[in-house]
């Protein structure tokens, strides 16, 4: 075997030379001599290979090079393909691509490029502004690119422009594809917006293998469905061989191959019950998000205030900028799904749902309210809203009168890391999955999660420890919890739909331009939460008596069909034991009223988690903005204006 | 004084091999006066690359002068380092371009399979040197294992033009040491047999180069447009080139990787079929004296690091001016001592440095 495979010392049978155990130096430097020559020759033969291959191109082929490179260079010129169409449930347009004219200068090629810009000033107007966001352009870009100085040119100025063209090499009228919102602000946090490519884009791009597909392209989603469904908009990309004179400039396409248009989205959404619910909000800032229980369809997105998504398309100019960044009300924030906020007395119902699974409550069990509630040996009261308490409370009587004692009771018995086990499984603590990015997972608290968010250094021991006092806060929804809009919806509708939990999905269906075909986005039942139908009768005859009889009943008068809701209030300012009055607080400190709901109750068709910031009482703020959207929904009618601020029976009813 | 500066001198110049290094020098002069074209007269990357020579020259003249006895025990480390920080790039490397290749140190990226490029065939030449004379065929598969595993990391990152270049450095060390023909036929007819099966394994970029390099047309965007905008580079350029600076190719932006992989397109372009009968040349006379390096090294440790070093230098011309003339399908190799890059320039004259501490440490064959 060692003689097959080592031919040096191979040969060796017989023959004094070759026996194997004499060395023999000059026998082994001939063996690798000979080695070194046939590695010589292979080396020369490569040379000699490459130099044909040189003589090949260089002088046997130049003239054909020569042709290509020097007189018709041939330039392949990619077509940027048309965006996939962004439709609502109904087939209404909210994002579109159309095609219009730029003046578009190559710097590299315009030797003084202030003269030239002045100069086609007198031709096209040209305002301070376009010359600010093109010297912009200049400093984000790559040697070669042709860059807009003007878009959207009017007729008269593209003819205008065609007669002087020969002043200008260098400059060039081009159609490019722009992307148009026509209902501007309207579900603008769903939608997003495109806007130009950027070095973390392309990274992006490079990481999907889609480098070529993207010569050519502009702009990409930076925020939304716009960013989510890229891959799918974006469409595959064309390309043209075109011979350019010396210029640089196109004098004959030699062949194309189109491009593709890019995925049209149908969405779940419901851009006329969208304007219903943005109008509910008036001035207000909040976020509504309305599901179908049936299937995690999302119906409507509403994040106040918004902004215009067709300012960022060319590039956002930076007064508006600044506009919208800087602003209090932080108009780019995507409340629904960004916002955590404490999730207040619409807790309550999960909370008594998981006492009743655990066993740890009967609907019938009650407790005594005096209006307060103390750790045994301990001095501080937490306080009930309702001055003197509720008197004798059962589970219905809890929920809608959203009384605190009976869940700090509750609390006080009931282990943290128990809750949490079942809270989770109604989706709160972690991202539900929504089709848009960003999406917060916002605080759940557990014994675990405590211990990590006071890992640091900065903190000892006795922060890290989960305290009873902890537990009596987290009991009514305020201390650590922190959930978003999107969370809540989906638990109500995980209620509404007896515990089988949809993921939410603003695409409906994306149809496929080259096939022609739609492709469905099926709705996938992501799990099912273990749930006795007895325990949920319970908890839904409770919203449905707050609807009724409880803290929202002022915000249903006279409502064409039964809903099931609860309100919740959720603190911002410590009172320190003293007594809220709204007006005293600052604004941006006041309370944020929720209410969580769905109808109708028997067979629900509409869930939702609407959120007032600073708004005050769930039920004053936030229940009749849910009841403009289920009015317009179930029945069609349609107010006008924002939702008034429901009247508030008496005091008593003030317990959120 | 002058004494002072002749004692300088012979240290400096004492075991640096004046041939080899003259024509290395010249060839670097060139990537140089290319470069400045293809950055566009900017001087900046000229001067970054000129630092790095200088970092580059420090460390061949450290390592030639060192004994290759010394060089030979750094083989086991040097390896051994490289294979663990390979690992470490697969396990947090960072991501570029789809790929994962550098580890990040805060200060500078590092690639760790350009270390391997040195560390394999060093690894090989040390153990078959302890294994003298008493080499069979374990010794030949172990070798083999030395050998697959880098080039399974590399190829995983995924890096196939390095690893399929480090598999032949260590597969010329096996050469040299004297695998048998039966044995290189064998494996060259399996691997041909084998192509179909490793078809389905490739990336999906690979095989697209692969379909490129077939029929350029295929993907004129992707792939195939930097094949043939080098063709129109080098065949436009003619026998006496456009002249410096003035190629339109380079200059109009049609080339990519001008700086690095397909900076010869520009070469090529500038200087013509005479540039690149020069450029040949000078690499076939720097070939040419590290085989005489080689017919002269005294032990096998020597004789075979030397060997696999210059047909190293002689694959990395010939895969990248294959790959820029479209002989071959585009990989990512630089040409050596010209290409934009510091890491493949301190690692070549590296190499360099080995090649003339084999020479300078000779001992006269004893006859």
């Amino acid at each position: 075997m060692a003689r097959f495979l080592f031919s040096s010392r191979g040969r060796s049978h017989g023959g004094a030379l070759d026996s194997p155990e004499l060395k023999n130096p000059e026998r082994e430097a001939y063996f690798f001599r000979r080695r070194l020559t046939i590695a010589a020759a292979l080396v020369a033969l490569g040379l000699v290979g490459l130099f044909v291959r040189f003589f090949y191109l260089q002088v046997v082929q130049h003239s054909h090079y020569q042709t290509l490179a020097e007189t018709n260079r041939i330039a392949i010129v990619p077509i940027v393909p048309n965006r996939g169409v962004i439709r609502d449930r109904n087939g209404i347009v909210l994002a579109q691509s159309y095609s219009a004219y730029t003046l578009e200068i190559q710097p590299a090629r315009v030797p003084n490029l202030e003269q030239t810009i002045d100069a086609l000033a007198e031709i096209v107007d040209v305002q301070p502004r376009d010359r600010k966001r093109f010297r912009k352009l200049i400093e984000e870009s790559r040697n070669f690119e042709s860059l807009p100085l003007r878009t959207r040119l009017t007729d008269n100025e593209v003819a205008r422009f065609a007669v002087n063209r020969y002043r200008f090499p260098g400059v060039e009228i081009k159609a490019r594809l722009f992307r148009q919102y026509p209902y501007g602000e309207l579900a603008s946090h769903a939608i997003g917006y495109i806007g130009r490519i950027n070095d973390r884009d392309l990274a992006r791009i490079d990481e999907w293998g889609e480098s070529a597909n993207y010569k050519g392209s502009d702009y990409i989603g930076k925020v939304g469905l716009e960013l989510s469904y890229e891959r799918e908009l974006h469409g595959t990309t064309g390309v043209e061989e075109v011979e350019v004179d010396a210029g640089g400039r196109a004098v004959r396409t030699l062949s194309r191959v189109a491009p593709l248009s890019g995925n049209d989205l149908t969405l779940s959404l419901d851009i006329k019950l969208q304007e219903v619910a943005e109008a509910a909000f008036g001035s207000r800032r909040g976020a509504l998000v309305a599901l179908d229980p049936a299937s995690g369809e999302v119906l409507a997105l509403v994040s106040k205030p918004g902004y215009d998504p067709n300012l960022f398309v060319d590039g956002i100019d930076v007064a508006n900028w600044e506009l919208l960044n800087e602003s209090p009300d932080k108009p780019l924030l995507n409340r629904p799904l960004r916002g955590a906020y404490p999730p207040g007395s619409t807790i309550k119902p999960f909370l008594a749902l998981s006492a009743l699974s655990s066993g740890r409550r009967t609907p019938a069990q009650t407790i005594v309210d005096p209006g307060f509630f103390q750790l045994p040996g301990a001095a501080h009261r937490f306080r009930d809203d309702k001055p003197g308490g509720h008197g004798t409370v059962d589970m219905y009587k809890s929920i809608v009168a959203s009384c605190d004692t009976y869940y700090y009771v509750l609390a006080s018995e009931t282990d943290i890391d128990d809750t949490y086990r079942f809270l989770s499984q109604l989706g709160f603590g972690r991202k539900t999955g929504i089709d848009i990015e960003g999406e917060l997972t916002g605080v759940l608290p557990s014994r675990e999660w405590k211990r990590q968010r006071f890992a640091g250094k900065e903190y000892r021991d006795e922060h890290r420890k989960w305290y009873l006092g902890d537990s009596i806060s987290a009991g009514i929804g305020q201390g650590y919890n922190a959930f978003t809009p999107v969370q809540l919806a989906h638990a109500m509708a995980i209620i509404a739909n007896d515990g089988v939990a949809y993921t939410p999905r603003l695409v409906r269906s994306i149809r496929d331009v080259g096939t022609r075909e739609m492709r469905a986005v099926d709705p996938q039942p992501a799990y099912t939460v273990p749930l006795k139908p007895e325990h949920l009768e319970v908890i839904k005859s409770a919203l449905v008596g707050v609807g009724r009889e409880g803290t929202s009943a002022a915000a249903f008068v006279k409502a064409a069909y039964v809903s099931a809701g609860k309100t919740g209030t959720a603190q911002l300012y410590s009172l320190k034991g003293e007594k809220y009055v709204a007006g005293r607080v600052d604004e941006r400190l006041r309370d944020h009223a929720w209410y969580i709901a769905y109808a109708p109750a028997d067979k629900p068709r509409i869930a939702l988690a609407v959120l007032v910031e600073n708004g005050g009482f769930g039920a004053q703020a936030a229940a009749p903005i849910a009841r403009q959207v289920f009015d317009y929904y179930l029945t069609g009618e349609r107010k006008a204006g924002p939702a008034p601020a429901a009247a508030v029976s008496d005091a008593e009813d003030q317990s959120d | 004084m002058g004494q002072l500066l002749a004692r300088i001198w012979e240290v400096l110049s004492r075991r640096v091999d004046s041939f080899l290094f003259g024509v290395a020098l010249t060839i670097v002069g060139v990537g140089l006066i290319t470069l400045f074209s293809a950055a566009d007269q900017n001087f900046a990357r000229v001067s970054s690359q000129l630092s790095s020579l200088a970092l580059a020259l420090a460390l061949m003249w450290i390592v030639a002068n060192i004994p290759p006895q010394t060089i030979a025990r750094a083989a086991v480390p040097l390896y051994a380092a490289g294979i663990v920080l390979l690992v470490a790039v697969a396990l947090w490397g960072v991501t570029v371009n789809g790929s994962r290749r550098w580890l990040n140190f805060g200060f500078a990226r590092f690639q760790p399979s350009e270390l391997m490029k040195i560390a394999v065939p060093l690894m090989l030449a040390w153990y078959f040197q302890k294994f003298e004379g008493r080499v069979g065929w374990k010794d030949f598969a172990l070798a083999a294992v030395l050998i697959a595993v880098p080039v399974y990391l590399i190829k995983r990152q995924p890096d196939l033009g390095t690893a399929l270049l480090i598999g032949a450095s260590g597969f010329y060390v096996l050469y040299f040491a004297g695998l048998s023909w039966k044995v290189i036929v064998g494996l060259g007819m399996t691997a041909a047999a084998a192509a179909p099966l490793v078809w389905p394994q490739l990336r999906d970029y690979q095989r697209e180069r692969i379909l490129t390099f077939l029929d350029p047309a295929r993907d004129p965007l992707g792939a195939g447009y930097h094949s043939s905008q080098a063709s129109i580079a080098l065949g436009s350029g003619g026998v006496v080139g456009k002249g410096w600076l003035n190629g339109t190719q380079t200059h109009l932006d049609f080339l990519p990787e001008r700086h690095t992989d397909f900076i010869f397109a520009v070469f090529g372009e500038e200087f013509g079929l005479v540039g690149n009968v020069v450029l040949l040349i000078l690499y076939l006379l720097l070939i040419g004296r590290g085989m005489m390096i080689t017919a002269n090294a005294s032990t096998l440790f020597t004789r075979l690091i030397a060997g696999a070093i210059t047909l190293m230098f002689f694959t990395y011309a010939f895969v990248n001016m294959g790959m820029v003339s479209g002989l071959l399908p585009v990989v990512g190799v630089p040409l050596p001592l010209v290409s934009f890059g510091g890491t493949a320039l301190i690692s070549l004259f590296i190499g360099l440095g080995i090649l003339m501490s084999v020479q300078a440490h000779r001992k006269l064959v004893n006859n």
